[in-house]
């Protein structure tokens, strides 16, 4: 694809400019609420309330970054739980996904088609819908207001998508390999575990990636419904502790979300290319 | 093929764990949502079977211009993020210097965690001193200050920008990863043949794009009917109920209110849209690639 002949791509002067401008106005609206959330970051409070709006911070500083921990004593607290919470969750859907990937990706039998349908009908339903429910299972088994509560019902949905991905990746790999290894005298199990488990790897690290993800930005309404301890809350949850009583603390608030957002961050710049793939995989290739 | 029982065995073994999961957590609640709907179940321990009462009190109450709003809100959504991401995608698809960079900079409001974006938002909305408030009486545009999450129309547009925010990166890297699997050669033969850049996005780019237009606007949909977070963060359904969804009237009823049976029945009117959406998602995506093998 990069390696087109260069003359079609040649711009005109003024293509070039206009679509400069295009992706500049595209990208305000992506960037703004981030360069105006760590604007506020560095303001004093007093100049936060107070108008006509400044957009720069005058004498800012990065005291909201030093006294968001003391203010908010279990910010630390949250981001483990956050992280916490998604390693699991992670953990928990490649089990459950790994051999039912390969199980759709090599074996046809009477009703795959429709089970895979069924498992993709799930990603429709939000927890929301199904809160209800749900809450009455958690409160069943006794997992209101534990990790789990946040923990089990997540898994539920992100299940349906990394099925689709890595079953994608899977069919890509030749069949001649589990058949070789079978002729062999394999197992079934076998052939999973020591053939393709390794080739598929890629495939099983942009799932985990991508699951990982999902779960990290995704932590509220579970949160907010199954869980009232502390000691417990996601990032996402643990924020409204900026929600003071009379007044929200933005400065700290802001500077406290930049410090969730920067594992997100760092994983867009290194990791920006599984990203894509696992997104578009599933996608496009239909 | 026939296929050996210990394989069917095998298979099965494998999909066990993923499906019981599903159907214990997914499958039992959707039924459950079914049966308590019809029922008067509250935080009390006993509850009764009290027929269609909660379907009937649902259309009696403002129920049916919550539905309305909620479409209405949903397709303004929808198309707007629509709109943006494939401009979006047309933009960074330009072989120009830093698309690379560009790209990755598309991805934060999809990447970062949901609330935070949406704390930022709100600020932004904040009348006295919030940014968008500020710009609009700096340049002279609005002349007092405006409470865009206080005052229901502004907050009704507020959220479903929001909502766009969150949704584009999503849709603009899927129609992105679409324009790049257009044949190259394509392009090529339509160039020789003296066709201008315009014209060759007309005429190739964007009939080939319709089909990944579509399952995207589908997916889009669903997503965007199910929202829950943008909505209970920046108004929790308010002013006056003018940003309320399906969705929040549901939370509001059934965990707010603790009525479970009548926000059952909301969650059951819910769950039959979305199935009427996911039925016509899964028959428009076997056509378009029924057509696709045809061509």
């Amino acid at each position: 694809m990069s390696t087109q002949p260069a003359m079609i791509n040649r711009y005109r002067w003024y293509e070039l400019i206009s679509i400069y401008a295009g992706i500049f106005l595209f990208l305000t609206f992506i960037l703004a609420p981030f360069v105006e959330g760590f604007l506020v970051s560095l303001k004093p409070l007093g100049l936060l309330f107070s108008s006509p709006y400044r957009f720069w911070p005058e004498n800012g500083s990065f005291t909201a970054y030093r006294t968001m921990w003391v203010s908010v004593p279990g910010f630390a607290r949250y981001i483990f739980n956050s992280f916490f919470i998604s390693i699991i969750v992670t953990a928990m859907v490649l089990i459950l996904v790994i051999p039912a990937s390969y199980a759709f990706a090599r074996f046809k039998f009477r009703g795959s088609g429709l089970l895979l349908g069924a498992f993709l009908a799930v990603t429709m339903f939000s927890g929301a819908v199904l809160l209800i429910p749900l809450f009455r299972l958690m409160r069943t088994f006794g997992l209101l207001n534990t990790y789990f509560a946040m923990i089990v019902p997540s898994v539920a949905f992100l299940i349906p998508s990394a099925i689709w991905l890595l079953r994608t990746y899977m069919m890509r790999i030749p069949r001649e390999l589990d058949e070789a290894a079978f002729v062999d005298g394999a197992s079934h199990f076998y052939t999973l575990r020591r053939v393709i488990l390794p080739i598929a790897m890629p495939g099983i690290t942009v799932v985990a990636i991508t699951t990982f993800i999902g779960s990290y930005a995704q932590q509220f309404i579970f949160a907010l419904t199954f869980n009232s301890k502390t000691e417990y809350m996601p990032l996402p949850v643990g924020l409204f502790a900026y929600f003071g009583r009379q007044e929200v603390i933005w400065n700290e608030l802001m500077a406290a979300s930049f410090v969730g957002i920067t594992p997100a961050i760092i994983v867009i710049f290194f990791l920006q290319r599984y990203l894509v793939s696992g997104l578009t995989a599933g996608a496009v290739k239909q | 093929m026939n296929v050996q029982r210990s394989t069917l065995i095998f298979a099965w073994m494998l999909l066990l764990p993923a499906v019981l999961y599903v159907v214990v957590i997914v499958a039992y609640p959707l039924l459950d949502t079914f049966i308590l709907s019809f029922t008067d179940a509250s935080l009390k321990k006993t509850s009764n079977w009290v027929g269609w009462i909660n379907y009937e009190k649902i259309f009696n109450t403002t129920f049916a211009e919550v539905i309305i709003r909620t479409f209405v809100w949903t397709f303004f959504s929808v198309a707007i993020k629509m709109i943006i991401g494939v401009f979006g995608a047309c933009m960074l698809n330009a072989a120009v210097p830093g698309r690379a960079l560009f790209r990755v900079l598309t991805m934060p409001p999809w990447i970062v965690p949901m609330a935070i974006g949406i704390f930022m938002w709100g600020w932004m909305y904040n009348g006295q001193f919030g940014m968008i408030s500020g710009v609009l009486q700096n340049w002279g545009i609005i002349d007092g200050p405006v409470a865009f999450l206080a005052r229901g129309s502004t907050a009704f547009w507020a959220t479903i920008i929001t909502d766009v925010w969150i949704g584009v990166p999503m849709v603009t890297l899927y129609m992105l990863a679409a324009m790049q699997a257009v044949p190259q050669d394509l392009y090529e033969a339509a160039w020789t043949d003296g066709a201008g850049r315009f014209y060759r996005f007309r005429r190739i780019t964007l009939p080939l794009l319709i089909p990944s237009m579509i399952t995207m606007s589908m997916l889009s949909l669903i997503s965007t009917f199910n929202s829950f977070d943008i909505i209970w963060i920046l108004t929790q359904g308010g002013p006056n109920g003018e940003t309320t969804t399906m969705i929040i009237d549901t939370y509001r009823t059934a965990i707010g209110s603790k009525k479970y049976g009548e926000g059952a029945a909301r969650a059951v009117l819910i769950c039959i849209f979305l199935s009427i959406f996911c039925l016509a998602y899964f028959r428009v995506t076997s056509r378009l690639s029924a057509g696709e093998t045809n061509r």
